[in-house]
């Protein structure tokens, strides 16, 4: 809750961010690591929280991406650029919405 | 030939008497090679002796014996009731081995050949988890039970009785030069000792009768655990001295202890009284019968249960599990009852893995706590299993399953029409909070349903979309698949769920869900592995065993081609670092992947005799093959399917 009323904080002080290029997120979300624990597509898991489709806006995600004291470490600009911060969320953007799931037989038994 | 004299004689006797009257013989071997043309030495093993093999041996040379001590041995173990004996032959228990597939005509027990004794003991741990009694393991001295020792540790810790008799020679006069006296220990069972409930080393067969009684229902009384045994060489070899009498203790029905009746009452009047209790549950359930009665107090009470997985202890689908919810009930809890818990702390309490590491205790100041489990009755100070120490405000040191009945009668008396009329109103609310859980975690299954590698909700969903119409048995989840399977399939019945590791050492999986799936067999169940990658390499050998043996089970390979849990942790470090983890060219960081080059898992299953596929990678192909590896396993073959899977 702290960190989001940062990130609110911040995204009403710095609405301009930057857009990304998700092709080049995609390699970054691999290169970083961040599919460790959220899956190659954002999807989650028990180590990390599905981070799409919808992520947060740009301006909380860079907030909890970079001081993050909970489950996720921290990812400071030394190790991850502002530039590959937004590809990264451009491609989490770019992930399409998850079928229903009352449309898939196999989650309804 | 000369006719081979049935004389009762000991080695000692022999060598003795050999010493004294047979010199010739010990003298013409030696002589024999002396005629042998000098040739530089290359291979150690003694080359044949022609002139020995072919003379007729003094008179008073023994070359048979009747019935050894070994044969008694057996009957003991034939006494304890084993169906199976899991081992990697040695020559330590060579008596035993030979009394074993001859003497007892390889029945109750029947030889389980294993390629490791970590396979042997692992066997035996998921074994009892469907069988409710143990396996016997037969492991060489020394090296063998070095090899055994991760997998007793993982029991001890899953709080599993395995039976394990080692070979072990003590007179040094007696044991062959070299090799011998490499697997000789002066106290064999000592590495073991901090992570077995008992051992002992018999001095005498009617030592060996007792003790190998007494060990089993040691084992066998809550807290069960793993035992040893030491077989000494000598006496399994040595023939039985004529007109020795022998008797085999009766094994006695084990009633495990039950919690004081004043302590009882007291937990049932505080639970009944409460307006928010909590039942934790986790390696409470032995049986099905054990799993019952928890959901009886839980409808009596109608309380949320948290079930913490080590066990099938309440159903997945029943609206009181609230085990999604663990933290924000224990948080609002005014009682919480803990049933076998190992680390309740962790229950009870955050704890943040951070630069600096700190904890917070989460239960409400006045909130009453209680535990009621077996741990407290047998403890060791070594190895740091026990977890860190909780504080409660009462301790009722018995077996959970045995004491649930009276608990529940003494609830019962306790509760009157006021009492129902609120529970009822909280039973509501826990099973509209379990139906909305249900929802939002089929949603988050969604998420990457179609991806690949695949999904782990797919690899799981399909999977039991392959054998929902079996009377199927998870027998292990090795690796980590988001907790899928507890959260998605309708875990029923004890023995859909048997656990983890206990101990958390890599290399359960396999060889436990095989043990698993024996006792499945013999009861007509269809047995489900899910395989993680790491861990299927610790013992690969299994998969052999299960062939050799017949033992069918339906492999799926959650082979996210990593261990998985390091590549984590060493993100984490290197985060909290501020230094960019080194990949050298693989995706996660230097010493945490299995990949360049990939394992192909379905041609090393093939190899051993298991029918397998692979590598499965489109998610659109993993139901038919699933559907096809079914059939296969139907027809008492073991299968396996190499899925390429996401990380967690």
């Amino acid at each position: 809750m702290r960190y989001l009323l940062i990130a609110a904080a911040l995204a009403l002080s710095n609405p301009a961010a930057a857009a990304g290029n998700a092709e080049k997120g995609k390699t970054a979300f691999l290169q970083h690591g961040c599919w460790q624990c959220h899956g190659t597509v954002g999807q989650g898991g028990a180590a990390g929280k599905a981070l799409a489709p919808k992520p947060m806006p740009l301006e909380a995600f860079s907030v909890f991406v970079r001081h993050s004291n909970g489950p996720m470490p921290p990812y400071q600009k030394a190790i991850l650029s502002d530039a590959d911060l937004a590809d990264i969320h451009a491609y989490l953007q770019s992930i399409p919405a998850a079928k229903d799931y009352k449309s898939i037989p196999l989650l309804n038994q | 030939m000369s006719k081979q004299k049935d004389v009762k004689v000991g080695r000692r006797g022999f060598l003795k008497g050999a010493g004294l009257a047979g010199a010739a013989a010990l003298a013409a071997p030696l002589k024999a090679a002396a005629q042998t043309p000098a040739v530089p030495a290359r291979n150690p093993v003694p080359l044949p002796n022609k002139a020995a093999e072919t003379q007729v041996p003094p008179a008073l040379e023994v070359l048979t014996e009747g019935k050894s001590g070994s044969d008694f041995m057996i009957d003991c173990i034939k006494s304890l009731g084993f169906e199976y004996m899991a081992a990697n032959p040695a020559s330590s228990f060579r008596g035993l081995h030979e009394s074993l597939i001859n003497y007892g005509k390889n029945t109750s027990p029947e030889f389980l050949t294993c390629s490791h004794e970590e396979i042997s003991v692992a066997m035996g741990h998921g074994y009892y988890k469907i069988e409710g009694k143990p396996l016997c393991v037969f492991a060489h001295g020394t090296v063998g039970l070095h090899h055994a020792t991760m997998a007793l540790y993982n029991a001890w810790c899953d709080r599993v009785p395995v039976y394990v008799v080692i070979g072990n020679t003590m007179d040094a006069q007696m044991r062959r030069p070299g090799i011998e006296w490499n697997h000789t220990a002066q106290d064999a069972a000592a590495i073991v000792r901090d992570y077995t409930k008992w051992d002992d080393y018999p001095a005498s067969l009617q030592h060996f009768a007792e003790s190998s009684v007494r060990a089993y229902k040691i084992a066998m009384t809550p807290p069960t655990a793993p035992v040893l045994i030491v077989a000494d060489g000598s006496l399994q070899e040595d023939p039985i001295p004529e007109g020795l009498k022998l008797r085999i203790p009766k094994l006695p029905q084990v009633a495990a202890p039950q919690g004081d009746s004043g302590a009882v009452a007291e937990t049932a009047k505080l639970l009944v009284n409460a307006e928010n209790p909590v039942l934790i549950a986790d390696r409470y359930a032995r049986t099905q019968s054990g799993a019952n009665r928890l959901v009886e107090l839980a409808e009596i009470l109608q309380c949320p249960v948290i079930d913490t997985s080590s066990r099938l202890n309440l159903p997945s689908r029943h609206p009181l599990n609230q085990s999604g919810r663990a933290r924000a009930h224990v948080s609002r809890a005014d009682v919480i009852l803990g049933l076998e818990m190992t680390d309740y702390w962790n229950s009870l309490n955050t704890f943040r893995d951070q630069v600096h590491r700190t904890s917070e205790r989460i239960v409400r100041d006045n909130a009453k706590t209680i535990h009621l489990g077996s741990g407290d009755l047998y403890i060791k100070s070594n190895y740091q299993d026990f977890q860190r120490f909780t504080e409660v405000d009462l301790a009722i040191a018995a077996d959970g399953e045995t004491t649930m009945p009276a608990l529940i009668e003494a609830v019962k008396k306790l509760v009157d029409a006021g009492n129902k009329s609120k529970y009822e109103a909280r039973g509501k609310k826990l099973a509209a909070d379990h139906m909305a859980d249900l929802q939002r975690t089929r949603l988050d299954a969604t998420h990457g349903w179609d991806a690949s590698p695949i999904s782990t909700a797919r690899l799981c969903m399909e999977t039991f979309g392959a054998v929902k119409g079996l009377d199927w048995s998870i027998v292990s989840q090795s690796g980590n698949v988001s907790n899928w399977l507890n959260r998605l399939w309708p875990l029923e019945q004890h023995h859909h769920w048997l656990g983890r590791s206990g101990g958390y050492g890599v290399g359960y999986g396999a060889p436990a869900s095989v043990g698993a799936s024996l006792a499945n067999r013999d009861l007509g169940r269809f047995s489900v592995n899910i395989q993680s990658d790491g861990d299927l390499m610790y013992a690969p050998g299994v998969l052999w065993t299960a062939a050799k043996h017949k033992i069918p089970q339906l492999a799926v390979m959650h082979n996210n081609r990593a261990y998985h849990q390091e590549v984590m942790h060493v993100q984490r470090l290197s985060n909290f670092r501020n230094r960019v983890a080194n990949l050298s060219g693989d995706m996660g960081p230097v010493g945490t992947m299995i990949q360049n080059p990939d394992i192909e898992y379905h041609k090393l299953a093939e190899s051993m005799g298991w029918w397998a596929k692979g590598p499965i990678k489109d998610p659109a192909q993993l139901g038919p093959a699933l559907r096809e590896a079914v059939k296969v396993v139907q027809s008492g073959q073991p299968a396996l399917l190499n899925v390429w899977t996401q990380p967690r």
